[in-house]
């Protein structure tokens, strides 16, 4: 039973939130657009969190969970959840506060409920990830995790971010008292006043992706995918740490021996596409160049392919933990390069009286900008 | 004299730590008090929590130390004076105290003559120290998981918000985790706002005010009263009792209330196991209950709001329970389309320990530890239905791969126990072998505290035995055997349910022989190539049996003196004397806690002690007793009535022991008594003459080992001043 007469529908609820957020200086982004478990594993959180720029940002992430998946017959599972991501990078001091005005926002009147902060760390040993803070607890129900980062891809973070997982569904089925996800009005037409919902949206979807995950996904291809996307992950995890070898003096030629010594037919990506302007920072723009988004968009596609596996009941007891670490050792080779990439490309002063040639080391600091 | 009070306040603080910090934070503050001074007659420490608090105030604070004079030593004499003259030394004295070198005095110490003075150090404000002072302690108090949120060296369980500090009416201006100390405090998230604290006796009132009870006592009592209250609206019903419940509720509120919700009677069908711990483990709900504690279809919710009048909170708890119950079922009900027996082969896909295997290995080592110790049992004469523990401990550990389990892994063995119940598990098996499957399984994972209960059955006594005995064996193979705090694997546990079990089922088995078969089990087996070079040998499995044999010991010892409350010094008697057989030390125990206060009995350990450092002392002047003693080299009366004495007595306690009797073994050990302290009151045991000093020693050693078969005496604490012989 919500405390206001027209409880918000699904798209409403988004929309709200999004806006109360917004108006707190997050910038919204759109979900990201490959197969995560969480909202947590996109970029926009995984490597936003790192290093120490500040940012906000807020976004819509639909979150697949091939192992929850209940062909559309359970009311409170999916395999395919609706998250709302909240990032704040260093948390304000009065983040749990503002968290409670955004249920305002939602039409939730905190005076008329029952709402509880009960500790619940947060852990992803795929990520190399981990942190403390609580599940936030309305009438019974959890309605958001709410998590102090603390290390990220193995790494220690300076400054904190704090994350706000809302769970969508829940609130909205909450909002609407409704006992089915399924019945949650989705959007209501404001001609007719018609309802769409969450199962005309979504019911099809949750059906077929269980029986692929479940039932008919290939487990061979399924590794063969799995196996091809690590490899190539790890050549470009490679090629990064050559990279970072090369002398900028010589830089093509350094990269060349660095990395076109095993992988000879692969593009060199030390040299650009495009003519550098020669001002002595071709080290610099080969590392900022250097395409390890791509290479966490592969770790992610390992992560739901392994994740496809376990649904389908393909990884043996020896197996799962080795594919869990082979995942980590990825997250976290990309967050350490990442750090690196976004301190060599950090626009700091620009160096204007280097007539004596800058040291090697310091090279490496500045983006060819 | 002044009052004093701090408050920490926080984000909410993880209810399971509160009440550990709470009491660590008021010995801290006292303890800096009474370091510093600062206590006035007998200071009256409070102490308060809530989730989002921990505060302390004391009564009777000086308001500043008191003036000390304290003796200052400089230079010797010799350094200080050259030739009568005062030397540089002398001056730079004379200088650091302040006075004139005219003023200064001389003592005498032990290492010569010193100059020396007076100093009075004036003492300071109480303010200024509990301002420098108590950042430290704050910082160092303990939490089992602290977290930073913005610079890195400042640590605590959450975010600290606020710091309230009073001297009476003044800020104590210190400053905490980035916080200065003011005199604001914060009332309850969504009922109170900011609230000034005028001054420390204020406290709790100010608190109540902004809709917070800061006395978690009072909040316990409160609960306690709504939830009896709350109760009283269904004829009959009483809630459930549950300390641990009640603890955690109390520290996840500040302002208690409670609700009374109810649920769908066709939920009752699931089994009362099941939801009590979605009520309690999940949504922290007090179950309701008849008087035959039948489970009521009705809850109780603790809110932390002040009600719920429009009946809003209770319909969102109902919701989100019948969810919760829903999902239960749809859990039970496609469990059920999967036996326990087809389960079995998915538990290749279930992993024990990453180098230990998986459960289905485990299955196959267990079923045949469990044969083994089923083996001897049964010439003991213990009746183990036949085939029982066989096809138990081959469906134990099934329901891992069941979604109620899955989703409630607490409660794993009960999930089990009770599909085994319900399924067809053999159609050959009789009703009352099927339900002793079923109630092994049930009670496999028990007792899973000192509290807790063994097994009902003797079938689980012993599934529960070579179910733990084949973790630890495994664990401690691996070297991964408990340290310190450290135990991830909860070995300790294990190991004092598999003592409260052999105990409490009065069961004949050695500890040692229980863990060779143990770690035999993995011989062979895909662990064993992770253990290492050590079991490789027969010595080193030696050694890795005799470091558990060692590990079990410790828990006997905890077993004895903790859970069943024997001095530490008669456990120690006991277990000197023999570890392997714990049913065997239980009684030996109870037996030397009931004859220890006689004086006679005391006179023995006194005199065992003797014995033994006059061994000991021999042994150590190169002096060794005979290889046995001759009673026709005994010389002196007293001796020789000792030496007659011995081989009877010993006879009659043999025969006393050997019907379990030890009551009245001890007693006629302690017969001995006159003859034993007449021996040293009249004979000479480290004599010159080589052979007779040997034969003595050889007499001794006799006695020493006849009679502490039982008990080793000399770990007896005793008052008497003869224990202090060395």
């Amino acid at each position: 039973m919500s405390s206001k007469a027209n409880p918000p529908t699904f798209q409403e609820l988004i929309l709200r939130l999004q806006n109360f957020w917004a108006e707190r200086g997050c910038v919204l982004q759109q979900p990201y657009d490959l197969e995560v478990g969480a909202g947590t594993m996109a970029p926009e959180t995984f490597l936003r969190v790192l290093g120490p720029q500040p940012y906000k940002v807020a976004y819509v992430q639909p979150s697949r969970r091939p192992a929850d998946g209940r062909y559309g017959e359970n009311p409170n599972r999916l395999y395919k959840h609706t998250q709302l991501q909240v990032i704040l990078k260093p948390p304000p001091e009065k983040v749990q506060e503002l968290y409670l005005e955004s249920l305002a926002a939602i039409g939730i009147d905190l005076r008329q409920h029952d709402i509880k902060f009960e500790e619940d760390n947060w852990e992803s040993p795929t990520l190399g990830a981990w942190g403390i803070g609580w599940q936030v607890m309305l009438d019974g129900l959890e309605i958001t995790q709410f998590t102090y980062f603390q290390q990220c891809g193995g790494v220690d973070l300076e400054p904190i971010s704090a994350e706000l997982t809302y769970g969508l569904e829940r609130i909205a089925a909450f909002l609407q008292d409704v006992n089915s996800i399924y019945e949650i009005v989705w959007a209501r037409d404001p001609e007719n006043g018609k309802a769409v919902t969450y199962g005309d949206v979504r019911l099809a979807d949750e059906l077929q992706f269980s029986v692929y995950n479940f039932e008919a996904a290939d487990v061979e291809k399924t590794w063969k995918h799995l196996d091809l996307c690590e490899a190539e992950c790890q050549a470009l995890l490679q090629r990064f740490h050559g990279l970072k070898k090369t002398k900028p003096a010589g830089a093509k030629a350094a990269a060349r021996s660095a990395t076109g010594g095993s992988i000879p037919e692969e593009h060199d990506f030390s040299e650009p596409l495009t003519p550098e302007p020669q001002n002595g920072f071709v080290g610099a723009s080969a590392v900022a160049r250097f395409p390890l988004l791509p290479a966490y968009d592969l770790c992610l596609k390992c992560s739901h392919l392994f994740n496809v596996l376990d649904a389908r009941g393909a990884i043996s007891v020896t197996e799962r933990v080795g594919v869990i670490a082979r995942i980590r050792n990825l997250a976290v080779g990309i967050a350490k390069a990442w750090i690196e990439q976004q301190s060599a490309s950090k626009p700091e002063v620009p160096p204007e009286d280097t007539e004596a040639e800058p040291a090697v080391k310091e090279k490496g600091r500045y983006a060819a900008k | 004299m002044a009052d004093f009070l701090l408050e920490i306040g926080c984000e909410e603080i993880p209810a399971r730590m509160i009440d550990a910090a709470s009491a660590e934070l008021g010995r801290r503050v006292s303890d800096v008090l009474t370091r510093e001074r600062l206590t006035v007659n007998v200071p009256v420490i409070s102490m308060f929590s809530t989730p989002r608090r921990l505060a302390v105030s004391v009564t009777n604070v000086a308001v500043g130390q008191g003036d000390v004079e304290e003796q200052v030593t400089g230079p010797s004499i010799k350094v200080a004076f050259k030739d009568g003259q005062p030397t540089p030394a002398a001056h730079a004295f004379a200088k650091k105290v302040n006075t004139d070198i005219a003023r200064l005095q001389r003592v005498t110490t032990p290492k010569g003559e010193y100059l020396a003075a007076k100093v009075v150090n004036k003492g300071r404000k109480a303010a200024e120290i509990l301002r420098d002072t108590l950042p430290k302690e704050l910082a160092s108090i303990y939490w089992p998981k602290n977290m930073y949120w913005h610079a890195k060296n400042e640590r605590f369980v959450r975010p600290v918000r606020w710091l309230v500090a009073l001297l009476e009416g003044d800020v104590v201006p210190l400053e905490f985790d980035g916080v200065r100390a003011g005199n604001v405090s914060h009332g309850h998230r969504t009922l109170g706002g900011p609230v000034v604290v005028h001054r420390p006796g204020d406290y709790g009132n100010a608190l109540e005010r902004a809709s917070v009870i800061v006395n978690q006592n009072e909040r316990e009592q409160r609960i306690r009263k709504a939830l009896d209250d709350a109760a009283r609206a269904i004829r009959g019903a009483r809630w459930r009792e549950d300390e641990a419940l009640l603890e955690t509720v109390t520290n996840l509120t500040e302002l208690p209330s409670v609700i009374l919700g109810n649920f769908d009677t066709e939920f009752l069908e699931l089994p009362e196991e099941v939801l009590v711990t979605v009520m309690r483990d999940h949504q922290k709900y007090f179950a309701l209950e008849d008087g035959g504690h039948k489970l009521l279809p009705h809850f109780l919710a603790v809110l932390n709001t002040d009600g719920d009048p429009g009946g809003i909170v209770r319909h969102g708890h109902e919701r989100v329970l019948r969810a919760r119950f829903n999902d239960a079922r749809f859990f039970w009900q496609t469990d059920q389309k999967v036996s326990l027996r087809e389960r079995v082969p998915l538990l290749k896909n279930v992993t024990f320990q990453k180098d230990l295997g998986s459960y289905y290995a485990k299955t196959l080592r267990v079923q045949h530890l469990g044969s083994h110790i089923s083996g001897p049992l049964k010439e003991a004469g213990f009746e183990i239905r036949p085939g029982v523990v066989h096809k138990a401990s081959c469906l134990a550990k099934t329901d891992l791969t069941t979604e109620l389990v899955k989703e409630f892994t607490e409660l794993q063995g009960i999930v089990g126990g009770l599909y085994a119940r319900v399924q067809d598990l053999d159609p050959a098996l009789s009703p009352d072998a099927h339900r002793l499957i079923a109630e092994a399984i049930y009670d496999h994972y028990k007792p899973e505290s000192m509290e807790d209960s063994a097994p009902r059955t003797i079938e689980g006594a012993v599934l529960s035995l070579a179910d733990k005995a084949d973790s630890i064996a495994g664990m401690f193979a691996l070297g991964l055997q408990p340290s310190g705090s450290k135990d991830p694997f909860a070995l300790r546990r294990q190991a004092n349910g598999i003592v409260k079990t052999i105990a409490e089922h009065k069961l004949p088995l050695g500890i040692e022989q229980l863990f060779r078969d143990a770690l035999a089990g993995y011989a062979g087996s895909e662990a064993e190539k992770k253990f290492g070079a050590k079991f490789a040998t027969p010595q080193g499995r030696g050694e890795i049996l005799q470091s558990i044999v060692a590990f079990l010991r410790e828990r006997l010892e905890f077993y004895l003196r903790d859970a069943l409350g024997f001095a530490y010094d008669v456990v120690n008697a006991v277990l000197a004397a023999d570890a392997d057989d714990v049913v065997d030390a239980v009684a030996r125990a109870h037996a030397v806690a009931k004859v220890r206060p006689s004086s006679d009995f005391e006179s023995i350990s006194v005199a065992f002690k003797r014995m033994k450092n006059i061994l000991r002392h021999a042994h150590e002047a190169g002096s060794e007793p005979a290889a046995e003693f001759h009673p026709g080299a005994l010389k002196e009366p007293a001796e020789v009535n000792l030496a007659e004495l011995v081989p009877t007595t010993a006879e009659r306690v043999r025969e006393l022991r050997g019907k379990k009797n030890y009551e009245a073994a001890l007693v006629e050990i302690s017969r001995l008594r006159p003859a034993v302290d007449t021996f040293f009151d009249k004979v000479m045991v480290m004599v010159d003459d080589p052979k007779v000093r040997a034969n003595r020693l050889a007499l001794l050693q006799t006695v020493l080992k006849e009679f502490s078969t039982i008990a080793d005496f000399s770990e007896i604490v005793t008052d008497s001043k003869e224990s202090k012989v060395s």
